[in-house]
């Protein structure tokens, strides 16, 4: 039986939320393809992941269990990968659509003669392919997209746009090794620096992001959005407008230089909605707007707006939250 | 040492923007076109090479005939040099495809380092920089938020989710920077002036070697075939806050009702 691919990506030790979502979204397409779900761990702890992805709808994970999979980059996780390929019969190629698995695919796809579609929202069976949406022009337009023949599908699933299923059996458990070639040890991870405030979800994969702008005033701004973030269990992020005055790490920056995010919920505080920030964050499914001038554009893709001082109205909001969670 | 920065002529964000009813590709003739806004946190990181190393920057612009003003902008910035790349028949490449051309053009010219952008502001696969990487055989350290090099050594911090990477690699190598890494300065009247004299090579595919069949929208690996504009969102609920913060209550019920709390 032909199997689809799927890349985990992890983090100490635990499937990266949108790695389950991807899980799920192969899940969806491999009964119409015939196919089996075949999930992919490349570093350690490998064996304690069976039950998650065996509830996302993988029926088997294949591990190589070496330290060598992060510790140089990009490189052992395509030849771990290629080496898959060669050995089974692979209908297509799933990876999380997150920077650095992008890599991945990328040169995975010039390696095997693929064709890659990132970002991906949506998917269905044609015949005996698999079609792709996704949404374009920061959301204007949404785009239905395959793989050409003869060639081999890798599909970026976009963060959020499927929910994890969590009914699945256990996967399977296989081991492989893989022997890297001397290039794929060219680059070498030297040390991973994670950032302080990292309790908070990232927000590329949130369920809700509160995001601030120009309209905070002031730097301290975002000691109160955190504060809403917290009391949601959500993201930050930040206009441009802010990241540039120093206000919040460029890191959190959303918008059409920065990150594009499509939570369930996004609260907007003081952020005015030039295209460029709505390019990364209009096609959120809920949007909620916190701004005192009313002729702010970012009114226009509200679901629900408070023309006021943020000042005013977020202490205010976070008292109601905590009394209403108790 | 010798940097190439390839740039990209892109649809102003604030423009018009309007995919191609009979290609499905991007009008690149519907609205105003500007530098990829990305590509300027990688022309700023090439001129402080410049300044601390000496290095010889060019710029590297695949796009059709009209893009000439987007390499001198990319020059203004006080570039060297420029490489366009211009075919009708690269119309309708996918980014593979795209990759494919950048990277003929890269193996006809020397250099240390390519210095990406990490996505471009239209289409925003992030692909590009390890797919022509993968094709010239050399490491690719993406998504750059420091990039230092130390003689035949370049360390690079990767941006990611939780934080970023370390990591080190011998040149010449293929970096993508993300806006992070620096705060690019506007381009000089003297280097405005200067960029219209700046020597600027045009190519065409054969000159690269490349064949028709490779590129173009007949060669695409992914195709869009069909696209629709997102449908209007229906208005929302607005209120007017008195300025006591009482419209906290109406908006914490109605995040009740959708059960964000």
């Amino acid at each position: 039986m032909s199997e689809i691919l799927v890349l985990i990506d992890h983090s100490d030790g635990e499937p990266r939320k949108v790695a389950l979502q991807t899980v799920t979204a192969a899940r969806s397409v491999a009964g119409d393809l015939g196919a089996e779900v075949t999930a992919v761990w490349l570093g350690e702890d490998g064996d304690d992941a069976v039950e998650a992805v065996g509830a996302a709808g993988a029926d088997t994970l294949m591990w190589w269990d070496s330290d060598e999979a992060d510790g140089f980059v990009t490189m052992p996780k395509v030849e771990a990968l290629q080496q898959l390929h060669a050995d089974r019969d692979v209908a297509a190629i799933f990876f999380v659509s997150s920077n650095h698995t992008k890599d991945v695919a990328a040169r995975l796809a010039i390696r095997l003669d693929g064709g890659v579609i990132t970002d991906v929202t949506g998917l269905s069976v044609e015949g005996d392919h698999i079609v792709a949406t996704k949404e374009v022009f920061g959301g204007d337009l949404i785009t239905t997209s395959r793989v050409a023949e003869g060639k081999v599908p890798f599909f970026g699933i976009a963060a959020n746009a499927y929910q994890a299923a969590e009914d699945g059996d256990e996967a399977e458990l296989e081991e492989f090794e893989v022997e890297l070639s001397d290039g794929a040890k060219a680059s070498v991870v030297e040390s991973v620096e994670k950032v302080a405030g990292g309790d908070r979800p990232d927000i590329g994969e949130a369920a809700i992001v509160v995001s601030g702008g120009r309209g905070l005033g002031e730097e301290s701004g975002f000691e109160l959005m955190e504060q809403l973030a917290d009391a949601l269990g959500a993201g930050v992020g930040a206009s441009r407008a802010a990241t540039d005055a120093g206000w919040y790490p460029h890191r959190a920056q959303i918008g059409q230089t920065g990150r594009t995010v499509a939570p369930s919920l996004y609260v907007a505080n003081g952020i005015s909605g030039a295209i460029q920030h709505r390019a990364g964050m209009q096609t959120s499914q809920n949007i909620v707007v916190i701004n005192k001038d009313a002729e702010a554009p970012i009114f226009s893709i509200a679901d629900f707006g408070v023309v006021g001082d943020l000042y005013k109205v977020v202490p205010k909001l976070i008292e109601e939250i905590k009394a209403r969670k108790g | 040492m010798k940097v190439i920065v390839p740039v990209k002529r892109v649809p102003d964000t604030a423009g018009d923007k309007q995919l191609d009813p009979n290609d499905k590709t991007v009008d690149r003739d519907a609205g105003e076109a500007v530098l990829c806004p990305v590509n300027e946190f990688a022309i700023e990181e090439a001129v402080r090479l410049k300044e601390s190393n000496g290095a010889e920057v060019k710029v590297l612009l695949m796009g059709p005939e009209n893009a000439q003003p987007i390499v001198r902008k990319a020059l203004s910035y006080g570039l060297d040099s420029a490489l366009q790349i211009t075919d009708d028949q690269i119309a309708g490449s996918d980014a593979l495809g795209t990759a494919r051309v950048i990277a003929k053009a890269l193996e006809g010219e020397e250099f240390d380092l390519v210095i990406f952008g990490n996505q471009s502001t239209d289409a925003r696969t992030c692909l590009v920089p390890a797919a022509v990487a993968e094709l010239l055989g050399i490491p690719s350290l993406t998504y750059a938020r420091k990039l230092e090099v130390d003689g035949d050594t370049v360390t690079v911090h990767r941006e990611h989710e939780e934080g970023w990477d370390v990591v080190t690699s011998k040149l010449p190598a293929v970096i993508s920077v993300v806006e992070a890494i620096n705060d690019p300065r506007y381009p000089t009247f003297k280097g405005i002036m200067a960029a219209k004299s700046k020597p600027l090579d045009v190519k065409g595919l054969a000159d690269l070697g490349v064949s028709p069949d490779e590129v173009g929208s007949g060669a695409a690996a992914a195709t869009m075939y069909e696209f629709t504009p997102r449908p209007p969102k229906e208005a929302g609920t607005i209120v007017e806050d008195e300025g006591d913060g009482a419209t906290a209550a109406k908006l914490a019920d109605w995040l009740q009702e959708k059960k964000f709390i």
